[in-house]
């Protein structure tokens, strides 16, 4: 079974998204999707200081499987990327939701949080494309 | 409907990644498929590959049959009972009908491992010829089969009891040996030495089970892709086809057209290419840079002319894309693959590409 941690929002295309206490936000994949990519293998990372429209593509994920574009979840600014992912691509399936991190962003307006996803929501939408 | 192994219960019960492979339910991986490649290349795995067909041919004119029917020259195998041959079943123009590995049993048994997802079509094509050689063909439903691959298999292997010691101890690379229900090969599809082992379905789950309790790991069709593509060992579907003969498809080493006087089917379609002179090779690439080669991506040569990937991924082994593309014949030693809207610059190199775990 996925794991969708409660305390987490989520985007459609399988991000997670960590609201932290100085606003800015972290951003990985989900558990449920490193499952269907399956090993990592090479990751591209963004630029710090790139501005970023929702929705925009900002990192390219590679596995064993196919290569996949992460999506920015909202508007913002990139604050930090996670370089140790790039050397060590299988923390994004050992620990996706820990130091397989991807990157940091400043969002532009905190009311665009509400357009993410809750744990519920994002649990509802893994099961319909199940 | 899809088909499930007798391992089914199995590969769930160690929470494999189910998936569809040619109409039957088989485990892609079991966790990593990366960890489970290199448990291959370093110690010791097993691979479920109950899915694959047996075929096994009965009469005193199987061996014409077979001559008639494959590529290769059975005929190889006369002197010595239990050797295994690897070769290409043709059509009429030369195209690829199957890839198979037949053994020489007896003067009237011989036993085919054939794909799964030709099986059908290859029985149906044996049959066809079969009757008018007198004969009969028995299709081994009731078998399972794994495959057990790395530098420690062979030892592994042995360790299940006195019959599997008896049979592999003396046997020599390419050869088969059958003991009452137990047929075991030391072939495989990894480029590590091995068996590939043939059992009644009843019998698998607990030889399946030791080998696990014995640090054998458990492995699954993704590892043994990038395995067989590190081996530089052709995938049917993808690297070989109804629609190009082995001459084109790096396979050439795998046709006897010795001695001359050897009717086979699509023996005049080969020679007819020769004649006109190839145009096709198989060839090898690695990509210099990051990203990864997938089959159907463009192949571009220094001198314009394109070719296609046939088989492509990630070597765990070289930590960096390999791939088998479809070239025009030449003496190119770079390319460049068109990969996410960029050219990106790969060598072209011999097959293998990983040999006996290291890379070449």
């Amino acid at each position: 079974m996925s794991e969708i941690p409660a305390e987490l929002k989520y985007s459609p295309s399988h991000e997670w998204i960590r609201v932290e206490p100085d606003g800015t936000i972290c951003v990985g994949i989900t558990h449920h999707a490193q499952d269907l990519l399956g090993d990592m293998v090479f990751i591209e990372l963004p630029e710090v200081g790139r501005q970023l429209s929702h929705g925009e593509e900002c990192a390219v994920i590679e596995s064993v499987k196919a290569a996949s574009d992460i999506y920015a979840p909202l508007a913002g600014t990139i604050t930090a990327v996670n370089n140790s992912v790039e050397a060590a691509p299988e923390l994004l399936n050992q620990q996706p939701y820990g130091d397989g991190w991807i990157l940091k962003m400043q969002p532009d307006a905190a009311t665009d949080l509400h357009k993410l996803l809750d744990a519920a929501g994002y649990s509802a939408l893994v099961a319909s494309e199940a | 409907m899809t088909q499930r192994t007798p391992l089914y219960n199995a590969h769930v019960a160690l929470g494999a990644r189910m998936v569809d492979f040619a109409g039957w339910e088989m485990p892609l991986h079991y966790g990593s498929q990366i960890e489970e490649h290199h448990a291959v290349r370093g110690g010791a795995g097993v691979f479920d590959i109950s899915h694959m067909g047996v075929i096994d041919l009965h009469g005193n004119r199987s061996r014409d049959l077979l001559r008639y029917l494959l590529a290769n020259d059975v005929a190889r195998l006369d002197t010595t009972p239990g050797r295994a041959l690897y070769s290409c079943m043709l059509n009429e123009r030369g195209g690829v009908v199957d890839d198979l590995i037949v053994s020489y049993m007896s003067p009237i048994w011989y036993r085919l491992v054939v794909n799964a997802a030709t099986f059908d079509k290859d029985f149906n094509w044996i049959s066809r010829h079969a009757s008018s050689f007198a004969v009969d063909l028995e299709s081994q439903e009731d078998l399972a089969m794994i495959a057990v691959q790395g530098p420690q298999a062979r030892q592994q292997v042995h360790q299940l009891g006195n019959a599997y010691l008896t049979l592999g101890q003396s046997l020599g690379k390419f050869y088969a040996a059958t003991k009452g229900d137990v047929f075991i090969s030391r072939t495989g599809y990894t480029g590590e030495d091995g068996y590939e082992i043939i059992l009644p379905a009843d019998d698998l789950e607990s030889i399946w089970q030791q080998l696990l309790d014995n640090g054998v790991k458990p492995c699954g069709l993704g590892a043994r892709d990038t395995l067989r593509l590190e081996a530089g060992m052709s995938l049917y579907g993808q690297d070989i086809d109804d629609n190009h003969t082995p001459l084109e498809s790096g396979l050439a080493w795998t046709v006897a057209l010795q001695p001359a006087s050897r009717q086979f089917i699509g023996r005049s379609a080969l020679q007819q290419q020769l004649d006109a002179g190839l145009k096709w090779q198989l060839a090898g690439l690695r990509l210099e840079g990051r990203g990864v080669m997938r089959s159907g991506l463009q192949v571009t040569l220094p001198d314009q002319q394109q070719g296609v990937i046939t088989s492509g991924g990630f070597s765990p082994t070289r930590q960096q894309s390999i791939a088998m593309a479809r070239l025009p014949l030449g003496d190119y030693q770079t390319a460049m693959v068109t990969l996410r809207q960029q050219q990106l610059p790969a060598t072209v190199m011999k097959l293998p590409f990983v040999r006996h775990g290291q890379p070449l």
